[in-house]
């Protein structure tokens, strides 16, 4: 079963056109980092994979059903999503924020059992937190909330991750921790990734596979090596930045700014 | 599993002894002083109910209460009662019902409190917020004015029109800030605040216009919170409604934890967001407008009770909603003692004495917590 099919997917806010056919599919295990310019329709794309939208046209696919046809527990059990900047009052503590990912498996009166604890202390082992897990959200950085975030999202037990720029306000060494953890979750646990990255070297570092959206349209899709071509940049960014291939990471680019 | 070494860095060793500074002993033992706090509202209810113009020991009330609900089925012959017959009267026709009524009152409101504080993401939501004060006045008002004498399924006239006046703004409220298939909270307070204005205007004029004193202070008596009219039929009459609320809240305790986050991460935890709203919305409104049409609006508790819980005790609705709803009983009986007992035979209104002893010791809490509390 196919984690993510696009198909012909249009959508509109208030008559203006955000997204124009485009398709794509998803697969397990594979990490897709969906990149673009600001406005690209990056962040709706995502909404519309995770049914918080709902298509103008063509159709979005989880498990080969449409969102809107899962009953949302079911959903949330095979489908995580972190939303951009997603909150979680400050009283909560760390231990309390991962428990509502076990939220669709909790029965009669939203007591957890031992297989809820266990998923919960698992996510937060995986991401690092495990001896903080009675800190309170309000006391932690900006990284660590961040990946509270993922191990929430972890204790859904997800096939199929969808994160919208898990990286912002972070600084270099916790992007590239934040992203590793998430590349090793796609290759352990054969999870589906779609994550939307503002950054083009993270995107370049980090991915398997890379969507390129301009102005609503998906104008390439595939190797970071081969989306990320000198000439598209510069019709899609301007003549501002220059890309060199990494020898350290398999001809994989980098993206630098032009001197002028 | 095991190669998770390299990101924890930050957090390897050590960790235990400094993560459990940071959760105080309230919201580490937090069942403990649940069950603390019960038998702290049993105590309570006991000493409202010694209390009074006829004061009776504590232990001739329990002596009384235990005759009657368990000895006298089991023993032939009942051990030779030491204390007036009248004693049993007093207690079993005003004191026992008083004390019971203002136990659901408050435990009503309190929890009534939480939801709305969660549901609206609001900390100054209660439970009057969407139309159900200012509805159960009017209705209670109009009563009074036209002096309604019908009763209907054991209410009287004024606590069925307050009943009905309370629905109905809440539905009005809720219908007028519907937005598409969504009602946004936003909207929702807006409407409420405007709603509640122009009800609580229009009683204010039927007041002004009333030609009887008497019926004004009829009025003015229960805009300010009642518990004076409290018998058995009322408790049986609104314990339908508070016992069904109730239930339906506790159902979703943890989803109201989950509805603390934004819609688009409750939906992505299989929350149905928009109709799990309305559920809550209603049952709450049912319990609460049955409770406010036997004691009148009492201000504050749903207000503050719910936000001293979390204070001391965290966010968890599963443990908010029922420390609440006990800390909510023992504070409307106390204070219902002291509004009967503090200048007798005059009764002091009930919402003076929750507001004049409740809000000092919550600003006291207030600035004592150094960090955010919402």
């Amino acid at each position: 079963m196919i984690p993510l099919e696009v198909e012909n997917l249009s959508f509109a806010y208030d008559g203006r056109a955000v997204l124009r056919g485009v398709s794509f599919q998803l697969m397990p295990g594979e990490v897709l980092g969906l990149i673009g310019p600001n406005g690209a329709g990056k962040s709706t794309l995502l909404r519309l994979a995770a049914g918080f939208l709902r298509p103008g046209a063509g159709t979005v696919r989880l498990f080969g059903r449409p969102p809107t046809e899962w009953p949302p527990r079911e959903l949330a059990r095979h489908v995580a999503m972190v939303p951009q900047g997603a909150y979680i009052p400050p009283t909560f503590t760390v231990w309390e924020s991962v428990m509502l990912g076990r939220t669709p498996y909790l029965g009669f009166l939203g007591v957890p059992r031992e297989s809820d604890r266990e998923a919960a202390r698992r996510a937060l082992k995986w991401v690092g937190m495990a001896d903080l897990s009675e800190r309170l959200m309000g006391e932690l950085s900006g990284g660590e909330r961040q990946r509270v975030l993922l191990a929430r999202a972890l204790a859904q037990e997800p096939q199929c991750l969808l994160l919208d720029e898990p990286t912002t306000h972070l600084d270099i060494h916790h992007q590239v921790a934040v992203l590793s953890l998430i590349r090793r979750m796609a290759m352990e646990c054969g999870i589906a990734v779609l994550v939307v990255l503002h950054d083009l070297n993270l995107a370049a570092t980090f991915a398997d596979r890379l969507a390129l959206l301009v102005d609503g349209t998906l104008v390439a899709l595939g190797d970071p090596r081969e989306v990320l071509q000198g000439e598209r940049l510069a019709a899609v960014y301007g003549p501002s930045v220059v890309v060199f291939p990494r020898p350290d990471n398999g001809g994989r680019p980098a993206i630098l700014p032009r001197v002028s | 599993m095991h190669s998770s070494r390299s990101h924890n860095s930050s957090s390897a060793g050590g960790g235990h002894l400094e993560g459990d500074r940071h959760l105080n002993l309230f919201r580490r033992r937090r069942w403990l002083f649940l069950a603390l706090a019960f038998g702290l509202l049993l105590g309570t209810a006991t000493l409202g109910m010694a209390w009074g113009a006829v004061s009776i020991p504590p232990r001739a009330v329990l002596q009384i209460i235990g005759q009657r609900t368990l000895l006298t089925g089991l023993l032939a012959s009942p051990p030779l009662p030491d204390w007036p017959p009248a004693w049993e009267t007093i207690l079993l026709e005003i004191r026992i019902p008083r004390v019971v009524l203002a136990g659901l009152v408050g435990i009503t409101l309190a929890v009534a409190g939480a939801v709305y504080q969660a549901l609206f993401r609001n900390p100054l939501a209660e439970p009057y917020l969407i139309g159900v004060s200012s509805g159960a006045s009017f209705g209670a008002t109009l009563a009074i004015v036209f002096i309604w004498r019908l009763g209907w399924g054991g209410w009287n006239g004024v606590s069925l029109a307050a009943f009905v006046g309370a629905l109905l703004a809440t539905a009005a409220i809720y219908s007028l800030a519907r937005v598409g298939r969504r009602t946004p909270i936003t909207t929702l307070i807006l409407a409420g605040v405007a709603v509640n204005a122009l009800l609580s205007a229009t009683t204010v004029f039927l007041m002004f216009s009333m030609q009887d004193a008497f019926r004004a202070m009829h009025v003015l008596g229960w805009l300010m919170g009642s518990l004076a009219l409290a018998d058995w039929e009322k408790v049986r009459t609104i314990l339908p409604y508070v016992l069904a609320g109730l239930a339906v809240i506790s159902w979703h305790a943890h989803t109201l934890n989950v509805l603390q986050l934004d819609e688009e991460q409750a939906q992505s935890l299989g929350v149905a967001v928009e109709r799990t709203k309305g559920v809550l919305i209603l049952a709450v409104s049912l319990a609460t407008a049955a409770a406010v049409s036997v004691s009148g609006t009492v201000g504050f508790i749903g207000l503050i009770v719910p936000h001293i819980v979390r204070l001391l005790w965290g966010p968890d609705h599963r443990f908010l909603l029922p420390m609440s709803g006990v800390v909510g009983a023992i504070s409307l009986i106390l204070a219902d003692s002291i509004a009967r007992t503090a200048f007798a035979p005059r009764e002091l209104p009930l919402g003076v004495v929750t507001a004049v002893a409740g809000a000092p010791f919550f600003l006291y809490l207030l600035r004592r917590q150094k960090r955010e509390v919402f």
